[in-house]
């Protein structure tokens, strides 16, 4: 249980770690990108996790890092053609950012630091718990950016309800603050975010 | 696009730290001071500018003529790590200096997500060989200049009194933010405007 749980608030890969930066800051301009690249990237993550746990005995130790990039990379080549065939609106506005994937720090680190001196079992717990914490930090960070800087929360639309996918705020919607949703925006509140988070383990452990 | 516009596109209009995202670890994580940002800045400007051409080439000229174009990821990433091996073998050798300088952030490179942004870009764009090059080029230069003047920021920052909790990173980030602000007077009207 601790595997699954310390990624989300205690290990977060992005507030804690400060690992995986350029995606969590590049695709976070809409809601529904997050979502999606943080699904994407748990999955890379625990399928890349399983794969490298389960071959830790037979990579020798001097080409780790090379073996382990080829793991990750064939499995990003998988998301990157899923993708493009069932879901390629959200491909088109990934765009580089899904083979991208492949340099994320994240994905490494884990490999490095739990994979290789982990259990199989341990290791998908671990990739499963990571992945949620980086999703949720996405969202996070989407949830901010967009509301302030389109004044909309876009999400997968259902079409049974006739919702289509679109939640508007009234008020900010008509006036939004457009640089949110620029590079300059993503970077301040990702700082300030950071800030908040330092300040609350501050307080906690006074 | 001519070759002085890809310049300054990737150097201030889209740059790769400030504009696109890519490479911010090494943004926050190698800003400290003056000398290990230029270090960093040079070390990826070299790397970028062979990696660009030489994936350019392993696209062009290997995986179209077999048609596995979906190989894309796997190989470029590979060249990129046996790239950045194989040219800090060659400057250890000849140039114990230069290696002095850029030694330790040579491996860090490998997992810089601008190196293969570039490389990535470089093809989606449709660009060809001396366009791919220039472009390598021009946005380590970018990436240089958004390194260096952060270190410098930083540098500035250490005498200044900051908020307990703003201490490190986060301030960075908002330093960060505050130049890429600045950085948005670049636009592509200005392109239009310099070269027509």
């Amino acid at each position: 249980m601790k595997e699954l749980t310390k990624g989300i608030y205690r290990e977060n890969p992005i507030f804690v770690l400060v690992l995986g930066l350029c995606p969590s800051l590049a695709v976070t301009t809409q809601v529904v990108n997050g979502i999606g690249m943080g699904i994407g990237t748990m999955f890379v993550l625990i399928c890349s996790n399983i794969m490298i746990s389960l071959l830790k005995n037979v990579i020798p130790d001097e080409i780790h890092i090379p073996a382990y990039i080829v793991v990750i990379a064939s499995f990003v080549t998988i998301l990157d053609l899923m993708m493009q065939a069932y879901l390629p609106a959200l491909s088109a506005s990934l765009g580089v950012f899904v083979q991208l994937i492949v340099v994320n720090c994240v994905i490494l680190g884990r490999a490095e630091a739990f994979a290789s001196k982990h259990g199989v079992w341990d290791s998908v717990k671990d990739g499963i718990g990571m992945g949620i914490g980086f999703t949720l930090s996405l969202v996070l960070i989407a949830l901010i950016r967009e509301s302030l800087g389109a004044g909309t929360i876009t999400l997968f639309p259902i079409e049974s309800l006739g919702f289509n996918g679109e939640i508007r705020i009234p008020g900010l919607v008509n006036s939004p603050a457009r640089v949110m949703t620029l590079s300059a925006g993503a970077l301040l509140v990702m700082g300030y975010l950071k800030a908040a988070i330092n300040g609350i383990n501050e307080r906690k452990g006074r | 696009m001519s070759y002085i516009g890809i310049l300054i596109t990737y150097v201030f209009i889209s740059n790769l730290i400030l504009s696109q995202f890519l490479g911010l670890c090494p943004f926050i994580g190698v800003s400290k001071d003056l000398e290990s940002a230029s270090g960093m800045g040079f070390a990826v400007t070299f790397v970028m500018t062979i990696a660009s051409l030489v994936t350019w080439m392993v696209y062009h000229w290997v995986l179209i003529p077999l048609n596995v174009e979906y190989l894309q990821t796997v190989t470029f990433i590979l060249t990129i790590a046996s790239l950045v091996q194989l040219v800090e073998m060659v400057v250890q050798k000849y140039s114990p200096a230069l290696y002095k300088a850029l030694g330790i952030y040579l491996p860090l490179i490998t997992t810089n997500c601008g190196v293969l942004g570039i490389a990535l870009i470089n093809i989606n764009q449709g660009y060809n060989l001396m366009e791919g090059f220039m472009a390598g080029f021009s946005a380590g230069l970018g990436f240089m200049l958004a390194l260096i003047l952060m270190s410098s920021i930083r540098v500035k920052m250490q005498t200044e009194r900051v908020p307990k909790a703003f201490k490190g990173i986060p301030i960075a980030f908002i330093s960060g933010g505050l130049m890429a602000l600045a950085f948005m007077a670049f636009d592509k009207a200005l392109l239009t405007n310099l070269i027509g």
